[in-house]
């Protein structure tokens, strides 16, 4: 087990359409066959071939390192006692694959999608109710939602009229892309419609995982501290923009917006910024004119 | 930090190009700045070797440190953390290195 969020997966992730209540088992290739397949798809293995399904970590290094492929050069040459073999692989290989296979096919169909991350409890679950129960027809929001456990934010979304479906991570702390693509087969978006990934409230673990979405949304509530930025750099890092949540609850707090934005403008020169409350409405024109834009910007891009 | 996850990632690169060899040794670069901690991934790669018929072999860990450079004033340096500016003040940065996280090689036992 991760020794720093309790991160496993000894229990497999789970896919529940909350339309239909079928349920699936995220299975995933390398450990239904062991070592035998460590790339996890479609793939019929040729011991003479070079891996090209991977080839944009396997083989594309932006450093230009000189790279001898593993199964190229095993023979020849008198054998040491052990042989070294130069692999250079990026370990999170497998993962960018499938959420660029995601980003291609959602892109194909002018679908904008966004992942929405933050701690536990900041509000993103009431900032999607909102934004459904306001854009829902003007937008066609449907919700990939991702929880360790338990269908409870899934019949939220589903409650304020989105079509959802859930993702249980069992014991792991993020969803990855193959979740992702799983919860995409079971929602079927339509082309043009808005897809949010409400990703598991943890503002370390899913800054590493490229789920194929067009930007991360960073949540931050004014119940925090101002001072996540710095503390929780990578996730700032990785998002485009910070929505300030909770902006209703600022006159009880020590939260210092304008010192929120300079922390998380350290951490990432050029994140947007929008301050709202998602319980009374105060900021969410702004929310909305974002999506507005980031949705005109999916179907200009669309095949470009 | 995910690092279970990241760890299994690795075990099932080193088991495909291993083909069933014993291997002895496994070389990783973790860069300073990648948000993943090679403390943690060694004591996840014990769990998991394991089980994975990589039983014995030797963890190699290189970091890599921070590096970025500034695209205001052109200046490389050493950047001990994700946000930490340029000399000269600029936070506008490209990264060169610290964020790896990368299987380099495999030693393996000659096989029969």
């Amino acid at each position: 087990m991760c020794g720093h969020c309790g991160c496993g997966d000894e229990t497999a992730a789970t896919v529940l359409n909350l339309e239909t209540g079928k349920q699936r088992t995220v299975k995933r290739n390398e450990r239904e066959h062991d070592h035998a397949h460590a790339h996890g798809h479609l793939h019929h293995h040729d011991q003479s071939h070079s891996h090209d399904h991977d080839c944009r970590h396997e083989h594309g290094h932006a450093d230009g390192a000189r790279h001898e492929h593993s199964l190229s050069h095993v023979h020849g040459g008198a054998p040491p006692a052990d042989q070294v073999l130069t692999l250079e692989a990026q370990v999170l290989a497998k993962n960018d694959a499938i959420a660029e296979r995601n980003r291609a096919w959602l892109k194909g169909r002018e679908i904008l999608t966004l992942n929405l991350v933050s701690s536990p409890g900041a509000g993103k679950t009431t900032l999607l109710e909102r934004t459904i129960r306001d854009l829902r027809d003007e937008l066609g929001l449907c919700v990939v939602e991702g929880d360790q456990a338990t269908a409870r934010d899934g019949e939220r979304i589903r409650a304020a009229g989105a079509p959802v479906v859930q993702v249980n991570t069992g014991a792991g702390c993020h969803l990855d892309a193959e979740m992702v693509a799983r919860g995409l087969r079971e929602l079927k978006p339509l082309p043009g419609a808005v897809v949010m990934i409400e990703n598991v409230g943890n503002l370390i673990c899913p800054a590493l995982f490229d789920l194929g979405e067009r930007a991360k949304i960073v949540i931050l509530s004014v119940t925090e501290g101002d001072d996540k930025p710095l503390k929780y750099p990578h996730m700032f890092k990785a998002a485009e923009l910070m929505v300030l949540n909770k902006m209703d609850l600022l006159p009880y707090v020590d939260f210092d917006p304008a010192r929120a934005l300079a922390n998380a403008l350290q951490v990432n020169p050029s994140i947007g910024s929008i301050r709202l409350s998602a319980r009374t409405g105060e900021g969410l024109d702004a929310w909305y004119g974002w999506l507005r834009d980031e949705r005109a910007r999916v179907r200009d891009l669309a095949f470009t | 930090m995910h690092e279970l996850g990241v760890t299994q990632n690795i075990v099932a690169i080193v088991g495909e190009a291993a083909k069933g060899r014993r291997v002895t040794r496994v070389t990783l670069e973790v860069g300073k700045l990648s948000g993943v901690m090679g403390d943690a991934i060694a004591f996840c790669f014990d769990v998991i070797a394991k089980d994975a018929g990589l039983d014995g072999a030797t963890l190699e860990i290189l970091e890599i440190d921070g590096r970025a450079c500034c695209e205001i004033c052109g200046l490389e340096f050493y950047a001990e953390t994700l946000f930490a500016p340029c000399p000269c003040g600029s936070h506008r940065l490209r990264r060169i290195s610290g964020e790896e996280l990368i299987v380099k090689s495999i030693e393996m036992a000659e096989a029969a």
